[in-house]
């Protein structure tokens, strides 16, 4: 009798062990538990001798993981904490897909970080919530902000604050396979420019096989990837439509038929045109990448990718072929301060913000990671402009759009749903434009009943 | 029908189901051996195959260290949930006591909640008891589960009470009877559970991925997770070599433990 | 057996009470042994899982975004709202689908893939291993791989077309789609079942077999009067657990093949998990999410009561 209870206690031993054992392990670990920028960094607060006159404020960053990403912020950490003694910066990061649930887990518990880099379109959320505080104004002022960040920055303006402030920005263009080009006997060197010439374009580019299936796509289409944003942010506005209401209450796309007018355009491609077709190669991207497709509407983050894959066509990008008006998506991740940050903390936070805003980190953020700066003196500078591949995307920011998300992943959804409805259900664009209307309206009202 | 059609008619149909069950394995391992360029040419044998990804993974990341925590963390997992779920199912199979019913629906209702709705509750518990970021954290969620409760239940119910009942006239105490009498009669359950539950902890990713924060503690899902996909994209070639390296200690694995799915020691002296 | 007991007992002063006591202390000594093993078990499931999941009940009945401080009370508002929720009520409904074709397919195939490898002897354990290895195979590499063969273009729909049959949508349909899902997961946990399944007949006692044989059964008659009885616990926990993780796993499976990553077209593979997820992290309303966790929850828990009651059979040794 008492020996089972000695084996089952032994187990109980051994279990409370590996528990004790684990606690231990966290008291050393959890201080230093930071990526490569910060154990690099203590070689630089160690020689700044400064360091130990006052007291050191650690801050703590968080991004999702993207190789380069956290390349340069770990470098960026090093400078300026070699500039800014007495600051340390811890860096974090987490899988892009789960970087909500990291978020979720996190914030409950009381832990978190001070600096959080948030997509655009999750800003509103976080605000509603009281997640951020706003960027202290003394040290961003608006009309600062205002007149040297390209205008959609003020997506993240709410109850007339900033509450986050980008390093870069991305935009839709035209991606175009300059060998599918020259075999359709098309001019490389001249993309489509209009509505009009992209469908020209598309059907001299596609092709078809005996039983007529699609072979090679004229245009790459794929509404649950840049898709939606394309409809949204660019067709809308270039039929002259309008997009939301100036207090952002009432969506106007149905304000104007340009609105059912890009809807359709962008439904033609798959369906009257035949040009294209969704889940062609599993995805737009693939489709474009592996040549069996020859054009594609997608954005500057996709420059690296293509660069690295070198896949073997030439390929070139252009902006966005328009109508009456010019117009691309834009979007772009920011950085915001946690509501909790105050004092020296808050100082040294503000501090981390403006370095990594001021002209010179932009310049190597488009050099490092490909996407564009966010203030207009330094995308605008003439290199860039005529950079034959960045070109492209850096003369559309003055006239880019964000739209502003209340539910970025409902809203998407949306959008697919209607598409969804027309290609599968044989609804009509019009009913399934209507629907889209007022289930995206319902959205914002939604949202904003419960601020 | 004769025996040996019958065993030519079996032999026939497994073969075809293999080609069926392997086949997108083959393909994954064939992927893991492209080069960015071929991923997408999609034949089962690569044009230049390379071991370059496999190289990266072992440079790039911990890889070492990650398959070493990861395999600590099965090990220890599978040893105590084999012990403890095994004892559990037994108690609640063969003997009477109150509360007896509730006790196995209740661990059994385990099941029913999806994990990720326990990650907020288990992370609050973590982060107050200095759960987070080490061993303790990432294995206590696994130490026991309804599964395996619910597994050797059944098995234990098919044995025999007089077999138990006999023992108990030879003078044999309760513990001693579990460990040389029942124990030996489920060895292929047994068997089984360990496989699930050594896969399953193997395998484990979202609460992993929560609960730690330094590289040097991650597990091979977890680090791997980092590794191939962003945003917007996924570089397959890399994330089919991180799956590769993941499933094949698995069907090692596997393979040394399906040959005890038979009985361990032949106590059928009843009857 | 009273009787051996109190025949052991060699003090014959007074034999009544005495006899009473022994035959306590046996009982006592089950009781304890039986309450000594399940303390630690017990205290594991009431912190770890039971707390937890009183924890998400409780947020059920609260409206909270998970960034912000505060959970408001607002008693049943979020259960009103899932029931008026259209998608929800399709997560239902796919959910059950998918118990229902993916659960019978599984145990069906699963039990046969069992019994095929029973009968032969050469190579047993690399058809095992083969059977087993989609199970240990990544679900991400697997839905990779079947949405290339699904594709429009792909060699499914090339095959279809060559023998003359319309290419088909296949996951872009919102009327296929979730079979072929279905179709992935049971190949996947064909695997798990076949592994029960050869434990569950490993269990059964040849010499059953041998009496049967005697009798003169033919393969069928052994099949349903002595395999089929005896493997009844088995089939029970097949069935049981394997309608609960289906309801689990689905989540992985429906997130990388679906085509929106959310349970499309259409909301025609959404299961009740994906819609719990996408509640809790994409949209944040971990009330929601939390109300529908209490509604799955109580929904498997009826159907785990059904499915054992009705087909948990005493088979009489």
């Amino acid at each position: 009798m008492k020996k089972r209870f000695l084996h089952v206690l032994v187990l109980a031993l051994i279990l409370l062990l590996a528990a004790c054992g684990g606690d231990s392990d966290t008291g050393g670990d959890s201080g230093t538990s930071d990526n490569g920028g910060d154990s690099s960094s203590g070689e630089g607060t160690s020689d700044g001798e400064s360091a130990g006159e006052g007291e050191i404020v650690e801050i703590e960053y968080w991004q999702y993981h993207f190789d380069s990403k956290v390349k340069l912020i770990d470098e960026l950490i090093e400078e300026f904490e070699e500039a800014n003694p007495g600051i340390k910066v811890k860096h974090t990061t987490f899988p892009y897909d789960q970087y909500n649930e990291r978020v979720a887990a996190q914030v409950p518990a009381g832990r978190g970080p001070d600096v959080i880099n948030l997509f655009y379109g999750w800003v509103p959320r976080y605000v509603d919530s009281g997640y951020l505080q706003p960027l202290p104004q003394d040290a961003f002022p608006h009309d600062e902000i205002e007149s040297e960040f390209f205008p959609m920055v003020e997506a993240v303006k709410l109850d007339g604050e900033y509450w986050t402030i980008p390093t870069a920005v991305r935009t839709l263009a035209l991606f175009y396979n300059k060998d599918l080009f020259a075999e359709a006997g098309l001019d490389p060197d001249s993309p489509p420019t209009t509505w009009d010439e992209l469908v020209e374009y598309s059907i001299a580019l596609t092709k078809r096989d005996n039983n007529n299936r699609l072979q090679q796509a004229g245009m790459a289409w794929e509404p649950s990837q840049q898709g939606h944003h394309w409809f949204r942010d660019a067709l809308l506005y270039q039929a002259g439509g309008q997009g939301l209401s100036d207090d952002r209450k009432t969506i106007l796309w149905d304000s104007t038929p340009a609105g059912l007018e890009a809807f359709k355009y962008w439904l033609d491609f798959p369906t009257t045109h035949g040009v294209a077709e969704r889940d062609f190669y599993t995805d737009d991207v693939t489709a474009f990448r592996t040549g069996h497709a020859a054009m594609n509407v997608d954005g500057s983050f996709r420059i690296g990718t293509l660069q690295n894959d070198a896949p073997n066509f030439e390929w070139a990008t252009a902006p966005l072929p328009m109508k009456d008006h010019r117009s691309t998506q834009s979007s772009f991740w920011s950085n915001g301060i946690t509501s909790g940050v105050e004092g020296a903390k808050l100082d040294a936070a503000v501090k981390f913000l403006q370095f990594l805003t001021t002209d010179e980190v932009m310049e190597r953020w488009l050099d490092e990671i490909g996407e564009l700066p966010a203030k207009e003196s330094v995308a605008l500078q003439d290199k860039y402009l005529n950079h034959e591949i960045y070109g492209a995307f850096m003369e559309q920011l003055p006239y880019a759009n964000a739209h502003f998300f209340v539910d970025e992943s409902q809203e998407r959804d949306l959008v697919i749903q209607a598409v969804d409805r027309v290609l599968l259900q044989n609804v009509s664009p019009e009913e399934a434009f209507e629907e889209l209307v007022e289930e995206t309206q319902k959205l914002f009202d939604n949202y904003w009943a419960n601020r | 029908m004769s025996k040996q059609m019958k065993s030519t008619i079996a032999y026939t149909l497994l073969i075809l189901g293999s080609v069926i069950m392997i086949f997108p394995f083959v393909w994954m391992v064939s992927t893991s051996l492209k080069t960015a360029l071929d991923v997408y040419t999609l034949s089962i044998f690569p044009e230049n195959p390379t071991f370059g990804n496999y190289l990266r993974i072992f440079q790039d990341t911990l890889f070492g260290k990650w398959f070493i925590n990861s395999i600590i963390i099965a090990v220890v997992t599978t040893l105590s949930v084999a012990f403890f779920d095994t004892l559990v199912g037994y108690i609640i199979a063969k003997f009477k006591f109150i509360g007896k019913t509730i006790i196995f629906i209740a661990i059994l209702s385990t099941l029913m909640v999806p994990t990720e709705m326990l990650i907020i509750p288990w992370y609050l518990m973590s982060s107050q008891f200095g759960w987070v970021d080490n061993y303790w954290g990432l294995l206590f969620p696994g130490l026991m589960t309804g599964f395996g409760v619910f597994l050797m239940k059944q098995f234990m119910e098919g044995i025999p009470d007089d077999l138990l009942d006999a023992a108990r006239v030879d003078g044999l105490g309760e513990f001693k009877i579990f460990w040389k009498i029942a124990i030996p009669q489920v060895w292929p359950a047994i068997s089984a559970l360990c496989i699930f539950t050594f896969l399953s902890n193997w395998n484990a990713f979202l609460w992993p991925l929560i609960v730690l924060e330094s590289a040097e503690i991650f597990t091979l899902p977890v680090g791997l997770s980092f590794f191939a996909s962003g945003e917007f994209e996924s570089q397959w070639e890399l994330i089919m070599a991180g799956a590769t390296i993941t499933a094949l200690p698995l069907i090692l694995v596997f393979f040394l433990l399906q040959r005890h799915i038979i009985k361990g020691i032949t106590l059928t002296g009843l009857k | 057996m009273a009787e051996t007991t109190t025949t052991t007992t060699s003090q014959p002063l007074k034999p009544k009470p005495k006899k009473r006591k022994s035959r306590l202390t046996l009982k006592q000594s089950k009781y304890l042994f039986v309450y000594s093993c399940l303390l630690l078990p017990l205290i594991f499931y009431i912190t770890i899982r039971f707390y937890p999941t009183l924890y998400t009940f409780n947020i059920g009945f609260r409206e909270w975004n998970i960034l912000s401080p505060e959970k408001p009370f607002v008693g049943m508002e979020n259960y009103v709202a899932l029931a008026q929720d259209p998608v929800f009520r399709k997560s239902l409904w796919n959910t059950l689908i998918f118990i229902v074709f993916g659960v019978s397919g599984q145990v069906v195939i699963g039990l046969a893939i069992a019994l095929l490898l029973q009968r032969i002897n050469k190579f047993v354990g690399v058809f095992r291993v083969i059977y087993f290895i989609p199970y240990v195979t990544s679900i991400v590499a697997v839905s990779w791989v079947f949405r290339w063969l699904f594709m429009n273009n792909g060699i499914i729909n090339e095959f279809l077309v060559n023998i003359g049959i319309p290419p088909q949508l296949f996951l872009n349909s919102p009327d296929q789609a979730i079979y072929i899902i279905i179709g992935t997961m049971v190949w996947q946990a064909l695997g798990f079942q076949m592994v029960i399944f050869l434990a569950g007949l490993e269990n059964i006692p040849k010499m059953f077999y041998e009496a049967a044989e005697v009798d003169g059964a033919n393969s069928w008659h052994k099949f349903k009067s002595v395999t089929l009885p005896l493997l009844n616990p088995t089939i029970v926990f097949s069935v049981v657990i394997g309608s609960i993780n289906f309801i689990q796993v689905s989540f992985t499976q429906v997130v990388n093949m679906s085509v929106n990553a959310a349970g499309g077209p259409l909301h025609s593979t959404i299961t009740i998990v994906v819609y719990i997820y996408q509640l809790a992290f994409r949209q944040y309303s971990m009330g929601l999410a939390s109300a529908a966790t209490v509604i799955l929850f109580l929904i498997v828990l009826a159907i785990t009561i059904f499915q054992m009651k009705v087909l948990s059979r005493k088979f009489d040794y």
